[in-house]
């Protein structure tokens, strides 16, 4: 067995020079995560048995998750069309759409809270449109989606597309000649065909907005998310008031995906 | 009947057809043969209506169909992959068409009976059809394709993803499915093969062209431009001046030598080509009656699959195709002279 290693890493330095080199990055990830996790469940458990108690909490925690639940629906039904709009078809200014669609992941968040902000308060013309027909954006529910779908959907909608893209042109083209329109050849080829692709973008751009903070403190202080919610506990409590909570969050997040990870593998 | 009238269809500024026109009987089998990148494929995707052409017309028993969605037009389409949908079983894939027609599940699973019967694909039915071989997975696509009953049957380089040995025997299958459907097939191909076994006639395209059309011995033995013969493997191209002319006789003068050929088109004092193949070369020791009767020295012999090809210079340049018995018996040999004949009639004469 060692001989094999010896072999290997003589034919084949690289990867595994590499790998340790690499190995820093997932030290960073694993360890100050398990630190966290050990400090609250394994030393002081009282601390974390006590948050969970608390109603506050869950109900920031339930609201992140309810409201990003929203904002990846959105982005499933605006993102798809987009994603085969622009997979499928060349045009003038498609790079252009398509450095459009990136932007939210290059500009610091707080920047995108401010400018939706600016865009969707009440006083603003935008704002008091939706204002009249009920909606309001500010310090509200609808604040938290919007600015959650605002970072998140670049994550579905480049995933979708990778996911169109990958499907073979061929298929659909093969379909209309069989008698399906062009909605159904959507619908009955490519849709099945990228559900992967469209469901793991899902979970990544659900998992985005959950994590999101920056720009959804600027436009809806309250109601509080978890992210929030952490941030103000750390201010006024520190470490010991808000580390019981991110704990929690985690655990539930891990649990979670690693449960939609599960489904979607199997199809 | 298939009309093509002025196709033309560009990308940007360039044409990748131009002026196609074209038409296929009722019931032929024709073949679509050029080299890569001749605008074949567009051709058919422009048929069964994938595009649109800039110009022209397509006409599908008399009735304009230029402009008309893919789905409308009833045709069966073979692609080079036969992508056949993934996430479909064989069976799935071959009723997915019949399904859209709202056809009765009792015509949909005798149709499907008797496709799989026929393409002995019974056992296939229930297979995931990524784990088909290429083979199979060509016989699921044709069956997908004639289950909707299409007037034409149209075949994008249908064997070019198979092994040989595969090949041969899906030819035969090809030709006979095309006897018993009795319906339209264009088949487009690069290979010179599966034209001769399988083509009524033939259109030839180059450069987003047709340039010839006619049956496998018109274009094999009588192709009507330099570039064509070249396509179709005649080597045996000489360039000359006709010098003399009785009645249909022509005498062409080539590298100081003169031959013999019969043509109407020509007057003396034009330049022209002259094309044999290989295979109307005759070689041999003695003198004969032909017209055509040179002395040359032979400058190779080249293996070439199961026969040979023997390249002479006898002023001008000839490659004649002979077996390995006929070499034998000839004694021949690189460096040795040689006499060669052939057939005023064997010649093809166009101009230059």
């Amino acid at each position: 067995m060692q001989k094999r290693i010896k072999l290997e890493f003589r034919r084949n330095p690289l990867s595994f020079i590499f790998f340790f080199i690499g190995f820093i990055l997932i030290i960073l990830v694993v360890g100050t995560l398990f630190n966290l996790l050990f400090k609250q469940l394994v030393i002081s458990p009282a601390n974390f048995i006590a948050i969970l108690k608390e109603p506050s909490v869950l109900k920031s925690i339930g609201l992140t998750l309810y409201a990003s639940f929203l904002a990846t629906i959105l982005a499933v039904i605006f993102g798809t069309p987009l994603a085969y709009a622009v997979a499928r078809n060349s045009f003038y200014g498609k790079n252009i759409i398509e450095a459009i669609i990136d932007v939210p992941v290059i500009i610091p968040h707080t920047v995108a809270g401010i400018a939706l902000f600016s865009l969707l308060s009440i006083r603003s013309p935008v704002g008091s449109v939706f204002a009249n027909l009920g909606i309001v954006f500010q310090d509200s529910l609808w604040g938290i989606v919007v600015a959650m779908l605002f970072v998140s959907y670049p994550l579905f909608v480049n995933s979708a597309k990778d996911g169109f893209l990958s499907i073979n042109p061929n298929y659909e083209r093969v379909a209309r000649t069989l008698g399906a329109s062009q909605w159904k050849s959507f619908y009955q080829i490519a849709l099945p065909l990228s559900y992967n692709s469209l469901l793991s973008g899902a979970i990544m751009s659900w998992a985005r907005g959950i994590s999101e903070f920056g720009a959804i403190v600027v436009i809806a202080y309250y109601p509080m998310i978890a992210a929030t919610l952490i941030f103000y506990r750390f201010n006024t409590g520190g470490l010991k008031e808000s580390q019981p909570i991110a704990v929690l969050l985690i655990l539930l997040c891990f649990v979670i995906f690693l449960f939609l990870r599960l489904i979607s593998n199997k199809k | 009947m298939i009309r093509l009238e002025n196709l033309s269809n560009k990308w940007g500024e360039e044409f990748e057809l131009k002026n196609v026109s074209l038409e296929v009987k009722q019931g032929e089998y024709f073949v679509i043969l050029g080299p890569t990148g001749a605008g074949k494929t567009l051709l058919l995707e422009l048929i069964v209506g994938i595009y649109i052409p800039n110009e022209g017309k397509i006409l599908i028993d008399g009735k304009d169909i230029t402009y008309e969605v893919p789905e409308k037009r009833n045709l069966g389409f073979l692609y080079q992959d036969y992508s056949l949908f993934p996430h479909f079983s064989a069976k799935k894939n071959i009723e997915y068409g019949m399904k859209l027609r709202n056809i009765s599940k009792n015509e949909i699973d005798e149709k499907i009976k008797e496709l799989s019967k026929m393409f002995k694909i019974q056992n296939l039915m229930h297979r995931d059809v990524t784990t088909l071989s290429g083979g199979e997975q060509q016989k699921v696509a044709i069956a997908r394709a004639l289950a909707i009953n299409p007037k034409v049957l149209l075949l994008d380089e249908p064997f070019s993803a198979l092994d040989e040995n595969t090949k041969t025997k899906l030819i035969s299958d090809m030709k006979e499915l095309h006897r018993k459907e009795g319906i339209t097939f264009i088949h487009v191909t690069h290979s010179q093969e599966e034209a001769i076994l399988l083509a009524d006639r033939i259109g030839i395209m180059m450069y987003g062209k047709i340039v010839q059309v006619g049956t496998p011995d018109e274009i094999f033995y009588k192709p009507v431009t330099k570039e064509i013969a070249q396509f179709v493997k005649i080597e045996n191209i000489w360039e000359g001046k006709i010098t003399n002319k009785k009645e249909e006789e022509i005498v062409v003068e080539v590298n100081g030598k003169e031959i013999v050929a019969l043509s109407n088109h020509f007057k003396v004092g034009q330049d022209v080509r002259i094309i044999i193949r290989p295979e109307d070369i005759i070689l041999g020791k003695g003198d004969t009656s032909a017209r055509n009767n040179f002395k040359g020295k032979i400058t190779a012999i080249i293996k070439h699959g199961f026969y040979y090809i023997i390249r002479i210079d006898c002023g001008f340049k000839v490659e004649a195709a002979l077996t390995k018995q006929s070499i034998e018996s000839l004694n021949l040999k690189e460096g040795k002279d040689i006499n060669i004949f052939f057939k005023a009639t064997a010649l093809q004469v166009i101009k230059r």
